[in-house]
């Protein structure tokens, strides 16, 4: 079995809004109008920017509060992690191992592997290819899933409007903690997994 | 010589790696990978234009009541508090945080509803055989929103809040939480990739 060739190699490109086969040396998909690039343009430098954005953003987002909680005149305020932990002490460990791998495992995962993908590409690696394609895919797939804490704090303020009684607040943690998450989608989407390839070619760009 | 390559055999490009293959044939449900970095290449259509019509159209219903009536209510000492889905964004949009606001907003509520009013315009002209005017800006939109439509997080969130909130007061899940779910699952079902099966279907840009 052979190795497929490479788009480059036979004069074409993909569009990537519509999946059209394009030749190479247009520069609107003929189909769908969007701009053809044959990688996505400055990949490296912008996911870059946008890694290291989301990386100084993620120290304000832990060590600020996210929420304030008002219960009968006691006021007090909770971080990412103090959620996680008075989850834990109240006994509903499944809900503190859930948000705990949203909002701390799955932003971890995605600031090491995209420092990694980004690593190896400069160095045009040929280091596990194929699993390192993987491992894009997965981080496209779970980068979402931190917006959690943010819809819990959100609803949570929603609901708890008691004067008198009872009252919670969001807090500008949960700002920064949205902008990681936001940040590290479109540093997902900016980084070019057909750049873990191009180590195979000897004339690229 | 390419052009008339490109224009001949009908080609698939891997979007994660480049490779080039023949347009593989494939039955509903089934799908092709890429030999090189297994990404996934093509996958046989599962839904009609007509069944994609249809359930954008339950969509839209559902959609109106998720955001209507409220997703949860809470209860304590005699007194009681309900949310909707906007209420929910409006709750993030206090001083210097209401930028969080926004992108919540765009992912549970615009998100889903730009998605629902473009697939309704493109697939109800289709369905008269007709490409719908702004056709190729409404595809290009239904792209780049597809990463930022986020109901299944949502939900998760408020299976989290209910349970967080259960240990100190009584909590109620209202009919905006069951229309939450069924839109959840419709907006799966209809924000996929098979509405690109219209560019062929329609014989857009086809010279
Ligand atoms: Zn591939």
């Amino acid at each position: 079995m052979s190795a497929p060739p490479y788009a480059g190699e036979l004069g074409l490109q993909l569009c990537h809004t519509c999946d059209k086969v394009c030749l190479l040396d247009t520069h609107e998909c003929p189909r769908c109008w969007s701009v053809l690039h044959p990688r996505k343009p400055n990949s490296l430098v912008r996911t870059w920017a946008l890694l290291i954005g989301a990386l100084i953003l993620y120290l304000p987002a832990n060590l600020l509060p996210v929420m304030y909680t008002d219960m009968l005149g006691n006021g007090s305020e909770s971080t990412i992690l103090s959620g996680v932990i008075e989850f834990w002490r109240g006994g509903s460990w499944d809900i503190a191992v859930l948000i705990f791998i949203a909002s701390v495992v799955v932003p971890c995962i995605k600031f090491f592997v995209l420092g990694l993908l980004l690593v190896t590409v400069q160095r045009r690696s040929r280091w596990a290819m194929p699993e390192r394609s993987r491992l894009y895919r997965f981080i496209e797939i779970i980068g979402y899933w931190s917006m959690l804490d943010v819809l819990v704090v959100a609803l949570v303020a929603a609901l708890v409007q008691f004067r008198a009684l009872s009252t919670i607040e969001p807090r500008l943690g949960i700002l920064f903690f949205g902008l990681v998450v936001v940040l590290t989608m479109m540093a997902a989407m900016s980084f070019d997994p057909r750049l873990i390839w191009d180590a195979e070619k000897n004339d690229v760009r | 010589m390419a052009e008339a390559e490109a224009s001949r055999a009908p080609l698939v490009i891997c979007e994660h790696c480049d490779s080039v293959y023949q347009r593989p044939v494939l039955a509903r449900k089934q799908t092709a990978h890429c030999q090189r970095c297994g990404a996934l290449l093509a996958r046989g259509r599962r839904l009609s234009t007509d069944q994609l019509l249809a359930l954008t159209m339950a969509a839209a219903i559902v959609f109106l009541f998720a955001n209507t009536f409220p997703i949860m209510g809470i209860s304590m000492q005699g007194l009681s508090n309900e949310a909707t889905l906007w209420q929910t964004v409006e709750a993030l949009a206090q001083g210097r945080i209401t930028l969080i606001a926004l992108v919540t907003g765009l992912s549970i509520i615009f998100a889903p509803a730009l998605q629902i009013i473009l697939l309704a315009w493109v697939l109800v002209h289709a369905r008269a055989g007709r490409v719908a005017p702004g056709f190729r800006a409404c595809m290009r939109a239904l792209e780049h929103l597809r990463p930022w439509s986020m109901l299944e997080v949502c939900l998760l969130g408020i299976l989290v809040a209910i349970i967080k909130l259960a240990g100190m007061l009584e909590v109620h899940p209202g009919i905006g939480l069951w229309a939450m779910s069924m839109l959840t699952v419709l907006i799966i079902l209809i924000g996929g990739r098979d509405v690109r099966g219209l560019w062929d279907e329609l014989g857009v840009g086809r010279p």
